[in-house]
């Protein structure tokens, strides 16, 4: 009798495109090289680095550095990431979905600054659940023109989409486009 | 089967090319002005080489090609909005005349779908349109053979030009305006790209898979449509920066169609480059199937016509 061929569990995540954001909070000894020894085990894995906020100000009880990285792989290889990091040694100490359900990252064109970008941000982050994590503006042919900005906003779990709408009902009393992720489907 | 060709633009003439190769015959063939009619098969190469010579491409009225002793009408005249004629007229006819229907044009599945399928339902002919999404690339088919009930959505880039115009703003950091004027010099965008990137020609092909999804209800009308037209490079360039890019994505489901740009992860599937064309056919059960190739031109639409007569019967 021929042993049979077990399938392969495909788990939930699409290995092509299916990428998700999340954000895990390390302590870190203040030692030369720990920062470096921390992201190996993430690139290692396969995890694309999106940000790294190193609260060098914020030093704990203990004398540790409280580190935030976000950061996107494939679900099913998210846990590789935490356990590797745990296994270099590196304290972890929260992961994945826990703090912001999810990231979300659009992009705004438009008369950005004259339409008081600051403004802008406020009123998007002025929802419940939503702020604004970081801001990236490109306005390569000067403040009085057309210019684009990505804004990356933590949102709570499973609000991705009313998110969006409070993006897109800011963006269109100030005359702006928005350019949306793709959720779903790219993302 | 015996085909009738209505159009002679590089679909039509495609298949006219192609047909006696998939084991068919041609009777037909007529652009708006005249057809060539023959009971024993056309020379279409013939016809066609008036055509071009600026002679007229046959000696009938075009309305003679429905008292030809075809099978199959291949219906390849240009897309219309709104009414969707002449195309749905024709359609219309050969229905009547209990003959079946290959469409390459896009107007009566996107803009006049149920009355489309009251007409088919009502003919012994019946009515296959895999042309008319995603050109070479087998869509419906493929939807067909899961089974609509089981597909959950379709997502994707089905317009070409403006795939090719994304993809060279952020290869090069030019803005849209050059990188159109050089796809017009490529022979990519045509001399009036309107309806590429403004986003029409992609939402007509998902109003189409939205039809096919929930079984009719949709029309142009009824997608939520943005261009390409004001994606600056900056904004190219800012989704670089985090590992993503812009592409015109389509999105149909049961709820509705919907067209824009949108944030896509750069390695991930639908990122396709250059003219490329893709689909993220979403399923129940079996998670999401892509299916990527070309999306436009004529021996590429042609296969995917006679791919649909050979569906027949």
């Amino acid at each position: 009798m021929a042993d049979s061929v077990p399938d392969e569990e495909p788990g939930d995540a699409e290995p092509d495109g299916g990428v998700r954001a999340y954000t895990v909070r390390l302590e870190l000894v203040d030692e030369p090289g720990e920062l470096l020894r921390t992201l190996e085990p993430i690139a290692d894995h396969g995890g694309n680095l999106l940000s790294i906020h190193h609260e060098r100000g914020n030093i704990t009880p203990r004398g540790h550095i409280p580190v935030e990285v976000d950061l996107e792989c494939p679900p099913e290889r998210f846990e590789e990431i935490v356990g590797a990091l745990r296994e270099a040694g590196i304290n972890v100490i929260q992961a994945g979905a826990d703090r912001y359900g999810e990231e979300v990252n659009v992009i705004l064109v438009g008369h950005l600054v004259e339409t008081d970008l600051s403004d802008t941000l406020s009123a998007i982050q002025g929802t419940d659940g939503l702020s604004v994590v970081d801001l990236s503006l490109a306005a390569p042919e000067g403040m009085d023109a057309v210019s684009s900005a990505r804004v990356r906003l933590a949102v709570d779990a499973g609000r991705a989409e009313s998110a969006l709408e409070t993006v897109r009902e800011v963006a269109e009393g100030k005359d702006l486009s928005v350019v949306e992720p793709l959720l779903g489907g790219g993302e | 089967m015996d085909l009738a060709i209505l159009g002679a633009g590089a679909v039509g003439r495609s298949v006219a090319d192609l047909a006696d190769d998939y084991g068919h015959r041609v009777v037909a063939l007529a652009d708006s002005t005249h057809a060539a009619v023959a009971e024993e098969g056309i020379e279409a190469d013939a016809a066609l080489g008036r055509k071009e010579a600026g002679d007229p491409l046959g000696s009938h009225e075009p309305e003679a090609v429905f008292d030809a002793p075809y099978d199959a009408l291949v219906e390849a005249t240009p897309t219309t909005l709104g009414d969707a004629e002449p195309g749905f007229s024709h359609v219309e006819r050969a229905l009547a005349d209990d003959r079946h229907v290959v469409l390459a044009n896009k107007g009566p599945v996107a803009e006049r779908y149920d009355e489309l399928r009251e007409l088919e339902a009502a003919s012994a002919g019946s009515v296959r349109f895999e042309a008319t999404v995603g050109g070479a690339i087998p869509v419906l088919s493929t939807i067909e053979d899961c089974t609509p009930e089981s597909v959950t959505a379709v997502r994707g880039v089905l317009n070409g030009t403006a795939n090719f115009i994304l993809t060279r703003m952020a290869a090069e950091g030019l803005d849209y305006d050059h990188v159109l004027a050089e796809a017009q010099d490529l022979g990519v965008a045509e001399a009036d790209p309107t309806f590429d990137v403004d986003g029409t020609d992609a939402a007509l092909k998902f109003v189409i898979l939205a039809n096919v999804l929930g079984g009719g209800g949709f029309s142009l009308a009824d997608a939520t449509v943005d261009g390409i037209q004001d994606v600056p490079g900056s904004a190219l360039e800012l989704a670089s920066e985090d590992g993503r890019t812009i592409r015109l994505i389509g999105e149909a489901t049961r709820e509705g169609v919907r067209v824009g740009p949108r944030l896509v992860p750069e390695n991930g599937a639908l990122a396709v480059t250059g003219t490329r064309n893709i689909v993220q056919i979403e399923t129940r059960e079996a998670g999401s199937l892509h299916n990527s190739g070309r999306g436009a031109g004529g021996p590429e639409t042609a296969t995917a016509v006679l791919a649909d007569v050979g569906r027949l019967d």
